[in-house]
């Protein structure tokens, strides 16, 4: 699952907030808010899909760019809501 | 109010002089459905399609002076006209008809083209000075009523709309890619320019010659404001009355005609204004017509039957469903003649046929008034965002963003950060001229991507942002952040939007008249001399006009906050009911045809339409524009449009 994270994001992105540029022009660090590609609403797809999917819950506090303002902060996010609790104490 | 056309130099192709204006006013024929009329000179050709409401028995046009040297086509009102005849009666001018199209005959035998300046109205006409052998067109200030023009060839030709100028042997109408940009940009082209390449629009405010084969175009009138921190020293209470005292006069002169005059009823601030004033100025039965909608989100008849029952109007409201919507659209756009980003002219287009079917021709309506006194949320937005500019790292600041747009569900959903985010563009350079305008233009010009790769190497390194930079006027910078944010909004939305593709194209298309008290020009001046915190006072916007008018209306509509006219968009094409063109319009084959669009890029914001996924306003924005983009090719481009416009000819 962890592994497959980043391609589904970016095929998430590609599908819904870009009307044209290929998905190879994506990078994983690119803000999503300063190219345009997430609008008004976009964020609230973006976190539909994220807990949807990964079946998670976003809370209404990460809800903020640090977390889901590229490919690669929504990839860290998304790690750090999956990995079990415990495992992040040891770590 | 009426359809004008015609043309100076030689008849272009094998036609005759007659046959070509026939051609030409037929194709606005839906302007003035009462009677048609032309005139001919040598090298010279004048038509005009009459829809009748003053001087119903002799008002007929093309109209001459008492020598037949001057003869003139005009559409629209001259509102003083009663004040003008008596004035030029008084040195020695004979009157024949009661028309104000007379008026305009013998005020340029006085005054030649200065005559403009006396006139207060909706207008476009065409003066054919045979002495001189001159042709002189004019508009209006605000950019009422339309006027186009072209050069084929030796022939300068003009008309009400574009179709009488395709109707012209040798016209192919293109689509100009800079316009469609600006379109993408702005919402419409920046005039003279307009979406068809070689055909010009004269702007608001304008007067064209043609003489000598020559084109000469020169304002007689601009958009004036104070400068900064120079506005009128005023007491809200006299500027409350002085403004009453003003749109009582202005909706007075509107109630000048030989046939009845009805009113538009929003439910809104600014229709209820100019319904209260017809109802306590004049005896006249007042008679009030309305749209509502299936959604909460936009409807408001709520408000429309509070104000029905208190100014007691004989009232009817027409009922505008997705599918109607969907429906509409292609004759939305054929009357439109341009691509459009919103579908809210396509219930307007109702409306008007619901007026017209009620027996009425003219309508008064609010059109204007968030223009002029700071109505739209655009101008809390920029003051919001200056506010915060002073202190970009305030936490509190921005916090003022959520009072903006408590309309929109999908704005309002947004978390804090993002909120932030979008409005934040710009906020970096507060003396930028566009300031209050940069988040609506940068969204909409995301919807670029859609071009295809003709369109884009077309429009090569062009930027609207920096041409329409370059056509501001010089004391720009001088006025103050309202005025020049009003600046923005009533000098390109104002002309080309609301007043085209949401009034006249879509009242016109069913032969009604719309009146606007709010933007008759001393209105328009005295508002904009007015300072900016009567205006928009903190966050309330139309202040001065909630004062001026509070004595008139009922207290839930005199406080109402501002619910802008909306309607659904997207979702009016992909329902149950979808009309075959949206998916003809959007097919690979229709895309690859007209060349505007890239095809993948279509393909995909159409699966999403689709699939109920399309959100915010880029998709629905972007879907609407691509629609009504293919339509207008279709309809008015190349040889297809031909074939269909000879078929429409043939169908009558």
């Amino acid at each position: 699952m962890a592994e497959s994270i980043e391609p589904a994001i970016r095929q998430f992105i590609a599908q819904n907030f870009m009307y044209r540029e290929g998905i190879q022009s994506l990078r994983d660090n690119q803000s999503l808010l300063e190219q345009g590609l997430i609008d008004s609403t976009g964020v609230l797809e973006l976190v539909f899909y994220l807990e949807k999917t990964f079946a998670i819950t976003v809370g209404d506090d990460e809800v903020i760019p640090e977390n889901l303002d590229s490919v690669q902060q929504i990839s860290s996010y998304l790690r750090r809501k999956l990995t079990p609790a415990s495992q992040v104490r040891v770590a | 109010m009426c359809g004008i056309a015609g043309f100076v130099g030689p008849v272009p192709g094998d036609l005759s002089a007659t046959v070509l204006l026939k051609r030409m006013i037929d194709a606005i024929g839906h302007r003035g459905p009462d009677e048609q009329g032309i005139h001919i000179d040598p090298g010279v050709g004048l038509a005009h399609a009459r829809l009748s409401i003053i001087d119903l028995s002799s008002g007929q046009q093309p109209m001459a002076n008492e020598d037949g040297s001057i003869w003139v086509t005009f559409n629209g009102e001259i509102f003083n006209y009663v004040e003008l005849a008596e004035r030029l009666r008084a040195t020695g001018h004979r009157f024949r008809t009661h028309s104000d199209t007379e008026v305009i005959v013998h005020s340029y035998e006085q005054n030649q083209e200065q005559c403009v300046d006396d006139f207060n109205g909706d207008f476009a006409f065409a003066i054919w000075d045979s002495r001189r052998r001159r042709l002189v067109l004019a508009r209006d200030r605000m950019g009422v009523r339309p006027v186009y023009y072209m050069q084929i060839g030796q022939t300068f030709a003009f008309a009400s709309e574009v179709k009488a100028l395709a109707a012209i042997p040798g016209v192919d109408l293109e689509i100009d890619p800079i316009a469609l940009d600006q379109t993408f940009t702005f919402w419409s082209p920046i005039a003279p320019r307009t979406i068809f390449r070689g055909v010009s629009e004269l702007p608001p405010g304008h007067m064209l010659t043609y003489q000598d084969g020559r084109i000469a175009v020169r304002r007689y009138w601009s958009l004036q404001y104070p400068k900064r921190g120079d506005a009128k020293p005023i007491s809200e209470s006299v500027a409350a009355e002085e403004l009453h005292d003003l749109l009582v006069d202005a909706t007075r002169l509107r109630l000048r005609a030989d046939v009845p005059v009805g009113a538009y009823l929003s439910g809104g601030l600014d229709s209820s204004v100019t319904t209260a004033l017809i109802r306590n100025y004049t005896k006249s039965h007042l008679r009030t017509f309305s749209v509502t909608f299936e959604s909460s989100e936009f409807d408001e008849s709520e408000y429309q039957q509070e104000l029905v029952r208190a100014l007691g109007t004989e009232h009817s409201s027409v009922l505008c469903t997705r599918d109607d919507i969907g429906r509409l659209l292609p004759q939305v756009i054929r009357h439109a003649e341009r691509p459009i980003l919103r579908t809210a002219p396509a219930p307007l287009m109702l409306l008007s046929q619901h007026v017209r079917e009620n027996g009425f021709k003219v309508v008064m309506t609010g059109e204007g008034a968030d223009e002029i006194l700071a109505g739209y949320d655009i101008f809390k937005e920029a003051k919001i965002r200056r506010f915060w500019a002073g202190s970009p790292g305030s936490p509190m600041r921005p916090r003022l963003l959520r009072k903006l747009y408590p309309y929109l569900v999908g704005l309002q959903g947004q978390p804090q950060p993002y909120l932030e985010a979008f409005f934040r563009a710009g906020l970096d350079d507060p003396g930028n001229p566009f300031f209050s305008h940069l988040p609506r233009w940068r969204m909409t010009s995301r919807l670029k991507q859609l071009f295809s790769d003709d369109v884009r190497d077309a429009i090569s390194d062009y930027n609207a942002l920096e041409d329409l930079s370059g056509q501001l006027p010089a004391e720009f910078g001088q006025w103050g952040p309202l005025s020049q944010a009003q600046y923005l909004e009533t000098s390109l939305l104002l002309p080309g939007y609301i007043l085209s593709s949401q009034g006249d194209r879509m009242a016109m298309a069913h032969a009604v008249e719309g009146r606007f008290p709010f933007l008759d020009h001393r209105v328009v001046e005295y508002a904009n001399m007015l300072p900016a915190r009567l205006k928009l006072r903190g966050l309330r916007e139309k202040h001065i006009l909630r004062v001026a008018m509070s004595r008139h209306l009922p207290e839930t509509i005199a406080n109402r906050p501002k619910q802008p006219y909306r309607s659904p968009d997207a979702e009016s094409f992909f329902g149950k009911a979808q009309p075959e063109y949206v998916r003809e319009m959007l097919s690979e084959d229709a895309i690859r045809q007209t060349g505007l669009f890239d095809v993948p890029a279509v393909a995909k914001l159409v699966e999403k339409c689709e699939a109920g996924r399309a959100s915010g306003f880029r998709d629905n924005m972007a879907l609407v524009g691509v629609l009504s983009a293919q339509l207008l090719h279709m309809s008015m481009v190349g040889k297809a449009a031909q074939g269909a416009r000879q078929v429409a000819h043939a169908a009558g």
